[in-house]
């Protein structure tokens, strides 16, 4: 082989020059750009796309913004068309922190089962003030003023959208109850001895859902805002309590006891939420511990073979002698979906402006689903449990969060991964909060 | 040819460009990695310099030893799984079917090239409980066993892993040891028949002694790979229950990428690198032996 020397040698080196220079170009990224940035960027920046990512174990928000871009927001989809991702819920928040470190998050986003990462991420400019957006496009108004507090109270701004305003509480099938002879628990006992009643009786006592966890976290969460009070996960956060202490671990024992009995059925860890929607809507459960975002599946006729006439709540019931009430009821903004603030511009304004003016509205009349949206116009009759939980609403005067309300990203995944475990008795009580509360210690 | 090496231009112009691809794509990040232990915190709200507290939190986290444990338990398990039913299946094709096996050949080594997120909703659909029975839940009723909740305690969860995992990649061993035996020579095999070899006596005196540097070659392949799982994991149990099947690969990428803690992340990676060459070392002093010999 000949010496590479000469013209041939200089020709080479030449190249491996330009393309290491190349190659480290495109490896050097930008660094100009500006997350925090707040002022609205002109159209030529901010989204190409009116894009979506959400969660993809409820279809509500999914279905009623296809229908606004068809419908009321068409100029606003022809202008900016919209997208929508989904990804799993125990994703979800793996997805928002990759992209937010890549300041690439999408126009909407919907925000974690943590409010701390939604927190976060409007702590490090990502997401818009919608306090502000909304005064400035004139649409303020549209936002119920009890869904701004209740967002304000768990986020600490206004930085999600309240597509959804919901309670928590149990739904139950009242033919069932009926026909073996039992009243609506107003106690932990009661709910106890109607659930042996039915297992007995051969009808599942609760659907829940193991596969994604929170369902069944929020029934300890539900037990300890009876026997300790609402402020009893606040007393956690604040430092003055544990969850480790035996009054706290008696709630997770009170759940895990429930799942020893087998009255969430066979399986429950494998169960996703569309199949626990489903069981209890089929007649395959008595009970059902779900928000009032359910309400679209309850007034599907499609869904619903049990009839919404059929289905009745009752708040999660009292712990005798507990500091807490059953007039205390969860409250929050389910699927809140938060805007991105680098993605903002006059094009996501105005989809703003049209949901904000149209989303209560249409998400009354296409599902009976109540939203913290004001409702403009006349949707006609409203289905009666859309009215009976309009109604709950109203009466409530005292509100609390859910388990993992005031955890970071960690505990809360740690709480619903131990959840179907607890219930199926590979995790004890104690190893559940001992966990959760590692996590808690660690943060 | 000497020449040419002989020039430190042209082994430059040569080498470069492969060199500074593997600086940019392994040795930087890996170094960046490294650093990272020292760190706090994710790239949305910065860094700051911790020292070794991370290194010091490793010793405190008690998920750290059920990670490892479960990832050199699901080492050896597979590696002993995956390649036992490759040399199996290899023997076989060899000796059962011979020329016949092409067909069965085909078959088993199909499932290597399915993705692995379809193999691992094949495999929940097989044994799931609710909300119905899959098809193994079913034939334990047919025979009166009553249904197993698999994915519901960590021991069974692990079954299902293992089996889903070896039906996977048996067939890549299978075949890598398949081309070892064909180098065996059959006058070899026919001396020793006419010595009286048949059996297991062939396999264990002829077979085994003369198949072991392709046989360590798949110990090597499945332990490298097996310590590094991650995708069969995340798509068929996603580490549950709990933290029952989590191991360290899964939880490095939880800790960085769900709980934002990179720095604590990069440590829980040096922990399986320093695992990964700790293997590494412990297999080449053993095959620095000729096994042919021993």
């Amino acid at each position: 082989m000949r010496r590479i020397r000469g013209r041939t040698g200089r020709l080479l080196s030449f190249a491996v020059a330009v393309s290491t220079v190349a190659v480290l170009a495109g490896c050097g990224g930008d660094e100009t750009g500006d997350p925090g940035a707040t002022e609205v960027p002109s159209e030529a920046s901010g989204a190409e796309s009116f894009s979506l990512l959400i969660n993809d174990d409820n279809q509500v928000v999914q279905d009623e913004l296809t229908a606004l871009a068809e419908d009321e927001c068409v100029a606003a989809n022809d202008e900016l068309a919209l997208e929508i991702e989904t990804v799993p819920q125990a994703g979800l928040d793996q997805q928002l922190q990759l992209l937010g470190g890549q300041d690439a998050l999408p126009a909407q986003f919907a925000a974690s089962g943590s409010p701390a990462v939604t927190k976060d991420l409007h702590d490090a400019g990502l997401t818009l003030d919608l306090e502000a957006a909304l005064t400035d496009l004139g649409v303020i108004d549209s936002i119920e003023p009890a869904a701004v507090s209740t967002i304000e109270n768990l986020y600490g701004g206004f930085i999600v959208l309240p597509y959804q305003f919901n309670i928590e509480g149990v739904w139950y099938n009242k033919e069932i109850f009926a026909a073996n002879g039992l009243d609506v628990p107003a106690t932990w006992e009661d709910l106890v001895a109607a659930a042996e009643a039915l297992e007995s009786a051969g009808v599942q006592p609760f659907s829940s859902s193991g596969a994604e966890g929170w369902p069944i976290t929020r029934l300890i969460s539900g037990y300890l805002f009876r026997s300790l009070g609402p402020d009893a996960l606040q007393q956690v956060a604040d430092g003055e309590a544990k969850l480790t202490d035996p009054e706290y671990v008696e709630a997770a024992q009170a759940i895990a006891d429930l799942g020893a009995a087998g009255y969430f059925g066979q399986g429950v860890g494998s169960v996703d939420y569309n199949t626990a929607v489903a069981t209890f809507l089929t007649g395959g459960a008595a009970m059902f511990y779900m928000g009032s975002w359910t309400l679209g599946a309850f007034n599907d006729p499609a869904q619903n073979e049990i009839g919404a006439e059929n289905i009745g709540f009752f708040p999660f019931p009292d712990v005798t002698g507990g500091a807490g009430s059953s007039d205390q009821l969860p409250a929050n903004v389910g699927l809140p979906i938060a805007v991105s603030a680098s993605s903002y511009n006059d094009k996501v304004g105005a989809w703003l402006a049209c949901i904000a003016e149209n989303y209560g509205a249409a998400a009354l009349e296409d599902q009976g689903s109540i939203t913290g949206f004001t409702v403009n116009g006349d949707v006609g009759e409203t289905p009666v449990l859309t009215q009976l939980v309009q109604e709950t609403i109203a009466s409530t005067t005292e509100t609390t969060g859910w388990f993992e309300t005031l955890f970071g990203a960690k505990a809360t995944a740690t709480s619903q991964q131990n959840a179907a475990p607890l219930v199926s008795g590979s995790v004890t009580a104690e190893e559940f909060m001992s966990k959760v509360q590692a996590d808690l210690d660690s943060e | 040819m000497n020449n040419v090496f002989g020039d430190r231009r042209a082994v430059a112009v040569l080498l470069g460009p492969a060199l500074l691809v593997y600086t940019l794509v392994m040795l930087v990040p890996v170094l960046w990695s490294l650093g990272l232990t020292m760190f706090d915190g994710n790239p949305l709200f910065g860094f700051d310099f911790v020292g070794p507290q991370n290194i010091r939190t490793l010793f405190e986290d008690p998920r750290i030893g059920d990670a490892l444990w479960f990832t050199v338990k699901y080492a050896v398990v597979m590696t002993i799984g995956q390649v036992l039913a490759g040399y199996l299946l290899s023997l076989l094709y060899i000796f059962a079917l011979r020329r016949a096996s092409a067909l069965i050949r085909t078959l088993v080594f199909f499932p290597v090239v399915l993705p692995t997120v379809a193999v691992a909703l094949l495999f929940q659909k097989l044994f799931e409980v609710a909300p119905q029975n899959g098809l193994v839940n079913e034939l334990l009723n047919t025979v009166g066993i009553a249904s197993i909740d698999w994915f519901g305690s960590g021991d069974t969860a692990f079954i299902v892993l293992a089996l889903m995992d070896i039906w996977r990649s048996m067939g890549f061993y299978a075949a890598l040891l398949y081309a070892g035996l064909l180098d065996i020579p059959d006058e070899i095999f026919e001396s020793a028949r006419l010595d009286g070899a048949r059996g297991w006596r062939l396999v264990r005196h002829i077979v085994l002694p003369l198949s072991m540097p392709v046989l360590l070659s798949s110990v090597i392949f499945s332990i490298n790979g097996t310590l590094k799982v991650f995708d069969s994991i995340v798509a068929l149990t996603n580490g549950g229950p709990a933290e029952a099947t989590t191991p360290l690969t899964l939880y490095m990428f939880q800790t960085s990428f769900s709980y934002g803690d990179y720095g604590y992340g990069s440590t829980i990676a040096l922990v399986l690198t320093v695992l990964c060459l700790g293997v590494t070392v412990a297999i080449f002093r053993s095959s620095r032996r000729d096994l042919t010999r021993s």
